[in-house]
C-alpha cells in the first residue's frame, strides 16, 4: 500500500504551442488535506482533468492511490470528484442526478439521500437541478463526488458561489473527512481560503510548481514582518533606514513601516527607534499568510 | 455497461423528454395512416410526394402496415433528434466528465446509452405500430376498404417484416443523430444539420436528379423502413446505407474515445 494518494512526475500538457502544464512534480501524503492553489489559468484545472484520466498527458507520469494514472478505471471507483464546478442534467432532480451516477458506478442507491441529507440538501432532493442556487449546485457537486465513499476526493474550487456560512460548512466537511481518512486535494484560487484547512500545498504559476510540501515547511521558510507605525507620518523614512541600515528590507505602505526581519529584531526596533527620538505608535511582527508568501515566492505584486 | 445503460435509462424516462416524443409518434402516426384513406379520392395523392396508393393495393396483406411504413422515416427523424440530443448535451452540460470519472471505459459509455437509446426507439416504433394499424383499421371500412387479407397469414408476415425494416431504419437514422452529437458537441447544430440535411438537401437531391436517392444516406434508410421501392431494391438500400452508418459509427467512435474531455 502506497503512502502516497497522488504522486505525479514530471507531468506536462500542451495545447497547440502552449504549455498548460510544464513538467510539475509533486506528492500529497495519504490522509492528509492538500490544498493546489494558484491563480485562475495557472493550469489547476488541466492538472486534476489528467490526473481523472479526461485528457492524455503530453509528457509524464502520475499515480493515483499507487495505480498509474493511464489506467483510470484501476482507482476511479475509490476517488470522487468534482470538476470545473457541478455539472448535471437541469431537467432532472437532484435526486435523480444523484441516482443517475449512482447507478453509473454501481453504487448503492439507498447513499443518495443520506448524502444529500449530509450536504444540507435533504428537503431540496427533489426539486429539479435547474431551480437550485449556485451553492446549492456546489453541495450537490461535492454529494457526487462523496458517492463512492472514496478514498481520495478532488475538488475544484468547491466553494465557487458559496456564502460565507456556506464556505465555513465546506471546510469543517473538508476537514472531518480528512479526519475519517480520506484524502482531500482541494484547488482554490483563493489562496487564504485554504490556509486554513491545509496540511499541505502545492503552489502553482503559469503551469509550473512554485512549491509543494507541508504547509508549516512553507510558512517557516518565509521571514516574519515587522509592521511599525509612528506618531508622525514623516518618521516612517526615519524607521525604515534604520532598518536597512541593520540589513533588512524595509518599505513603507499605506501609514506603516513593513520590515522583513525576525520577530526578535523587534524590541531591537524598538530601542534604535528610541534612541533616535521615534515615538512608536504600533510595532507588530506578524507571519506572511499564504497569498503573501505566494506572491513573494512568484515574485509578483 | 449494464450500468450505463440503466442510468440513461434514467435520464430517457425523464416525463418531457418521454411524453414529449411519445406524443409526437402518436399524432403522427395517427395523421399518417389517416391521410392514407382520408386522401384516397384526392386528385394531389394520399402518399408521399403525391403518390396515389389505391384501394386495391391498402387492401392488400401488406395494406395494413402501408401507414406504418410510411411513418417509418418520420420516425427515423425523430429518432435522429433524440440521440443526437442525448449524446451532445452531455458536452453542453459538461457531465460528460461525470460520467467518465464514473464510468472510465468510453466504450462502454458509448455502448451503454446506444442501447438504452435503441430501448427508447423500440418503445416509439412499438406505440407508432399500434397507433397506425388501429388508425387503418378504424378508418379502411369507412372508404370501402377491405381488410380481409390484412389479418391472414401472409398479413402478419408483413406486419413482422415491417416491423423489422423500420427498426432497421430508426436505429440507422438514431445512429446517425449519436454520430453528429459526437462530432458537433451541441444539440443545436446537430440535430439543425441532422434535419436540414435530411429534410431539404436530399429532398431537394432527389427532386432535382431522382437517381440520388440510390446513393444518399438518408434515402436509403427511409426505403429501408418501406421493404424497397421501384427504384431502389431494398438490399442495395440495406447494404448503402449500412455502410453509411457504420463509417460514422467508427469515425465517432474512436474521437470520442481518442478526445481530450477538456469541457
Amino acid at each position: 500500500m502506497p503512502n502516497t494518494a497522488i504522486s505525479v512526475s514530471d507531468l506536462s500538457k500542451k495545447y497547440d504551442d502552449r504549455l498548460a502544464v510544464s513538467h510539475i512534480n509533486f506528492e500529497v501524503p495519504l490522509g492528509t488535506v492538500c490544498g493546489f492553489v494558484g491563480p485562475n489559468g495557472s493550469g489547476k484545472t488541466t492538472t486534476m482533468r489528467m490526473l481523472l484520466g479526461l485528457i492524455t498527458p503530453t509528457t509524464g507520469q502520475g499515480h493515483i492511490l499507487g495505480e498509474p494514472i493511464e489506467y483510470p478505471d484501476k482507482y476511479l471507483s475509490r476517488v470522487g470528484a468534482m470538476i470545473e464546478g457541478p455539472a448535471f442534467y437541469p431537467a432532472l432532480s437532484g435526486q435523480e442526478n444523484l441516482m443517475v451516477l449512482a447507478r453509473l458506478g454501481g453504487f448503492p442507491v439507498e447513499r443518495v439521500q443520506t448524502l444529500l441529507e449530509k450536504v444540507g440538501l435533504g428537503e431540496r432532493g427533489k426539486s429539479k437541478y435547474k431551480t437550485y442556487s449556485l451553492g446549492m449546485k456546489q453541495r450537490l457537486g461535492i454529494a457526487a463526488a462523496l458517492l463512492p465513499d472514496p478514498k481520495l476526493l478532488m475538488l475544484d474550487e468547491p466553494t465557487n458561489g458559496l456564502d460565507p456560512e456556506g464556505i465555513q460548512e465546506v471546510r469543517a466537511l473538508l476537514r472531518d473527512l480528512a479526519n475519517d481518512g480520506i484524502t482531500v486535494f482541494v484547488s482554490s484560487h483563493l489562496l487564504s481560503e485554504l490556509e486554513i484547512i491545509s496540511d499541505h500545498i502545492v503552489m502553482l504559476r503559469k503551469g509550473e510548481i512554485v512549491f509543494a510540501g507541508p504547509i508549516g515547511e512553507l510558512m517557516t521558510k518565509q521571514q516574519p514582518t515587522i509592521i511599525a507605525k509612528s506618531l508622525n507620518y514623516s518618521d516612517l523614512s526615519r524607521i525604515a533606514e534604520i532598518a536597512e541600515k541593520s540589513g533588512h528590507h524595509a518599505a513603507i505602505r499605506n501609514d506603516s513601516v513593513h520590515i522583513l526581519a525576525p520577530m526578535d529584531w523587534a524590541p531591537i526596533l524598538n530601542k534604535a527607534a528610541f534612541d533616535a527620538g521615534i515615538t512608536l505608535a504600533q510595532l507588530a511582527p506578524q507571519l506572511p499568510n499564504l497569498e503573501e508568501t505566494f506572491f513573494e515566492m512568484t515574485g509578483d505584486k | 455497461m449494464f450500468n450505463v445503460m440503466r442510468a440513461e435509462l434514467r435520464k430517457l424516462r425523464r416525463p418531457t423528454l418521454f411524453l414529449g416524443t411519445m406524443g409526437a409518434v402518436v399524432f403522427f402516426s395517427g395523421l399518417f395512416s389517416a391521410l392514407l384513406y382520408l386522401l384516397i379520392d384526392s386528385p394531389q395523392g394520399n402518399a408521399d410526394r403525391g403518390r396515389v396508393i389505391s384501394r386495391e393495393v391498402l387492401a392488400l396483406a401488406s395494406g395494413g402496415v402501408q401507414g406504418f411504413s410510411s411513418v417509418g422515416g418520420f420516425l427515423g427523424i425523430i429518432a435522429l433528434c433524440v440521440f443526437a440530443a442525448q449524446t451532445a448535451q452531455e458536452y453542453t452540460y459538461g457531465t460528460l466528465r461525470n460520467l467518465l470519472i464514473r464510468q472510465p471505459s468510453r466504450m462502454k459509455i458509448l455502448a451503454g446509452k446506444l442501447i438504452s437509446m435503441i430501448i427508447f426507439a423500440l418503445a416509439m416504433i412499438v406505440l407508432s405500430a399500434i397507433i397506425s394499424i388501429a388508425t387503418s383499421v378504424i378508418l379502411a371500412p369507412t372508404v370501402d376498404v377491405s381488410t380481409e387479407l390484412w389479418f391472414s397469414p401472409e398479413g402478419i408476415e408483413f406486419l413482422y417484416t415491417t416491423f423489422i425494416n423500420v427498426v432497421i431504419s430508426v436505429i440507422g437514422f438514431g445512429i446517425i443523430g449519436m454520430v453528429l452529437g459526437l462530432l458537433l458537441r451541441s444539440p443545436i447544430s446537430a440535430i439543425s444539420l441532422g434535419v436540414l440535411w435530411l429534410l431539404i438537401v436530399e429532398n431537394l437531391l432527389v427532386a432535382v436528379k431522382n437517381s440520388t436517392q440510390s446513393w444518399l444516406p438518408g434515402s436509403q434508410l427511409s426505403i429501408i423502413a418501406t421493404g424497397g421501392n421501384a427504384d431502389v431494391s431494398y438490399s442495395h438500400a440495406l447494404a448503402t446505407g449500412g455502410a453509411y452508418v457504420a463509417v460514422g459509427a467508427l469515425v465517432a467512435s474512436i474521437l470520442f474515445v481518442r478526445r481530450d474531455v477538456a469541457n
